[in-house]
């Protein structure tokens, strides 16, 4: 029960980062249709930010915590929502409209481009970092067995759910989130009605970015290691994520995420761990072939 | 335009260029421990190269731009050149080992360059010709390499013996994924075999007793002449090749034997692929490719149209992979990671989707591009990435397309 209960809470903690770079995708794929292949690369970069921003705030002798953890993780949002921007305005912008394979393609390329980008001017090595926050507190004892909740934990939950509502409420109540939704609906209508439909794609990349770059700063913080090839396993997670949740959907996101995460965590406690991942693929491959629109997806309808 | 709005565009510019720049190539994490370097001269050449480079672009006439003249033209027009150069390369490449310049190191590379040009035009089958992108090919490569090696390791079958079951079994995993996930969308059906690519390279990693795990499998036997082993000597009661032909023995052979056999397949495979395009399922996968409501609408299966391109691409994926294991003499779950997929892929968008030519073009240049220097090598994935998206944007259907349509209303 106990050792349950301490898969639930890592599975909990991991799944949250997985939703954070899960509605990066939705939001792009609900808008204009693309899988953002490039996505888990955004998210690796934002990584790497936080980290050099740590160690830069480090050398510059900022060191109280939530001081630094504040500017990291403002500096990482900003950085890395720039990285979002000029993707799709390189990659994306200047193939809408062109044939359908077209921006997938461009996406791929993008990834490979990043991955390697990062690889030769931060080197192959894995960079680490120690731990920023340490502790924790123990939730239940049972037979011999401690229950350890870390505060990280704690703080990762906590700021993917307080973003979630954020988002949920920007998408809901403001002009920004109203253009949004008419542009996902109808590019074509929304910009005859006085949206600006180029804007309004490229802020979804940036805010799609800077919740990756917050993904990146929590993994940054609970593992303390990464390296250039992270965003590839974490972005098919997370897309596997997005599709589990129905993809377009925000809260199924979540939903998705946090699920994925517990899969994980569940398949790690209790069976062989390198199978893990081989887990998460068959969910995505089971859940696309026999529930396509996700558990909170609408179904999609093919036009002519 | 004037020039305040110039200088302010290429000032953002510079302005983007300075943000991205700042924290990845103006810091350098040290490898070990905390440290850290900084390298403020790389940011300023970036904002310095990024407000230049947009100043000049604007200066261009607007009738110049890429991006105007791909709309208008989408490729270069098939012409009457293409046939002779396609008989051209063949000469070159059956002369290639006898020629003077020649040696066993560049047999050996064409050897694999050839291989990644039988990859490609597996891989084109399923993505220029049905237009369904397949992002774990390297399964179907890696199936066909382990089939072999585990089938020569277990039960001693020969090169000859598993070439074909090679092939089969690979088309086989290709119906097996194919079966229930053909239905998908697009770039549903791209995850999926990326995340089928994956299970299989986990698998192939993991399953040590049978596969080796990360070591693999190291006693691939090399191709037999008839069943005469080239060779200096052999086990009692086989005759070598040399032995029966009263020839010296000479390492070269092997490998010249290895190539030969190899673009006779890589022949066989193109002469087949250019046949099958005007069968009737080749056209049903151009049309499918274009619209496939239409094709509902016309009565074909899509389902059962998908499935024969996915086979027959995993078929020759698998050929490639009999032929990878067979030169390199074994086999590991590291060639077949989701990178040499995405190398395949890029052969095939560089060629220009459909192109058969233009896809042995990208080949050779991509295999032996790690041959000019380690730091070429480095910079290899760097290029095919931004190229890729270059492509998409300036010429989306490859640098060489012939992507005539097979089928033409007004024959010329």
């Amino acid at each position: 029960m106990a050792y349950f209960l301490q898969q639930l809470v890592n599975g909990l903690a991991l799944g949250a980062i997985y939703a954070l770079i899960a509605i990066g995708y939705t939001m792009v794929y609900g808008i204009v249709g693309m899988i953002n292949f490039a996505h888990g690369e955004i998210f690796m970069i934002g990584a790497f930010i936080s980290l050099i921003g740590f160690l830069v705030l480090g050398a510059l002798g900022i060191t109280w915590v939530p001081l630094a953890l504040l500017l990291v993780l403002l500096l990482a949002m900003g950085f890395t929502a720039v990285y979002g921007w000029t993707v799709e305005r390189i990659a994306y912008r200047p193939l809408r409209g062109s044939f359908r394979l077209a921006p997938l393609i461009s996406a791929i390329g993008m990834s490979i481009f990043l991955q390697n980008y990062v690889l030769l001017i931060q080197g192959a090595h894995e960079k680490t970092l120690p731990p920023v926050i340490s502790g924790g507190f123990v939730l239940m004892q049972s037979g011999g067995f401690a229950v350890q909740v870390s505060w990280l934990q704690l703080i990762i939950v906590g700021v993917t759910l307080a973003l979630m509502a954020a988002f949920t409420a920007m998408i809901q109540l403001t002009p920004l989130g109203r253009a949004q939704r008419a542009t996902e609906q109808d590019m074509t209508m929304a910009a005859l009605l006085g949206i600006d439909v180029d804007r309004t794609i490229s802020l979804t990349f940036v805010i799609g970015a800077a919740l990756a770059a917050v993904a990146g700063l929590m993994v940054t913080m609970q593992y303390g290691v990464i390296d250039f090839f992270i965003g590839f396993l974490a972005g098919v997670k997370a897309f596997t994520a997005a599709v589990l949740g129905g993809i377009g959907s925000l809260p199924g996101a979540v939903l998705g995420g946090l699920l994925i995460g517990l899969i994980e965590a569940f398949w790690s406690g209790y069976f062989p761990s390198e199978y893990k991942d081989v887990a998460v693929f068959a969910v995505l491959i089971l859940v696309l072939m026999f529930r396509p629109s996700g558990l909170l997806g609408r179904p999609e309808v093919e036009k002519v | 335009m004037g020039w305040a709005p110039r200088l302010k565009d290429a000032a953002l510019a510079a302005l983007v260029a300075f943000a991205l720049a700042l924290p990845l190539a103006g810091f350098q994490t040290a490898d070990t421990g905390q440290g850290f370097t900084t390298r403020f001269d790389w940011v300023a050449i970036a904002a310095g190269a990024a407000f230049a480079g947009k100043l000049l672009l604007g200066l261009v006439p607007r009738r110049f731009h890429l991006r105007q003249r791909a709309a208008r033209r989408t490729a270069l027009p098939e012409n009457q050149a293409m046939p002779i150069a396609g008989a051209a390369l063949v000469a070159f490449a059956v002369l290639l080992p006898v020629l003077p310049f020649s040696s066993r190191a560049l047999v050996d590379l064409a050897t694999v360059a050839l291989i990644y040009v039988m990859l490609g035009w597996g891989l084109n089958i399923v993505v220029g010709l049905a237009g369904l992108l397949n992002l774990g090919y390297a399964a179907f490569y890696a199936v066909g390499a382990y089939s072999f090696a585990l089938a020569a390791h277990w039960y001693g079958l020969t090169f000859w013996e598993m070439l074909p079951l090679a092939g089969l079994l690979a088309a086989v995993s290709g119906i097996l994924l194919g079966l229930p996930v053909l239905r998908l969308r697009g770039d549903y059906l791209a995850i999926v075999t990326l995340g089928f690519g994956e299970i299989v390279r986990i698998v192939l990693n993991n399953w040590s007793p049978v596969t080796g795990g990360p070591n693999g499998v190291n006693d691939v036997p090399r191709p037999t002449f008839f069943g005469m082993p080239i060779a200096a000597r052999a086990p009692e009661g086989v005759t070598t090749f040399n032995d029966f032909f009263h020839l010296a023995y000479n390492p070269m052979q092997r490998v010249m034997f290895l190539y030969y056999v190899c673009l006779a397949a890589a022949l066989v495979i193109n002469w087949f692929s250019l046949r099958i395009r005007r069968l009737p399922v080749g056209r049903a996968w151009e049309a499918l490719r274009e619209d496939e409501i239409a094709c509902r609408a016309l009565g074909l299966n899509p389902t059962t149209i998908k499935l024969s391109a996915f086979a027959i691409s995993a078929m020759i994926g698998g050929f490639a992979g009999v032929f990878f294991a067979a030169r390199a003499g074994f086999v590991s779950p590291e060639s077949f990671n989701f990178q040499e997929s995405a190398t395949i892929l890029a052969i095939v968008v560089l060629g220009g989707m459909g192109s058969q030519l233009g896809i042995v073009l990208a080949g050779v240049v991509l295999a032996t591009l790690p041959e000019f220097g380690r730091d070429l090598a480095q910079f290899r994935m760097l290029f095919f990435g931004a190229a890729m998206v270059a492509i998409m944007i300036w010429r989306p259907r490859g640098f060489f397309s012939t992507r005539a349509p097979s089928v033409r209303l007004d024959p010329p």
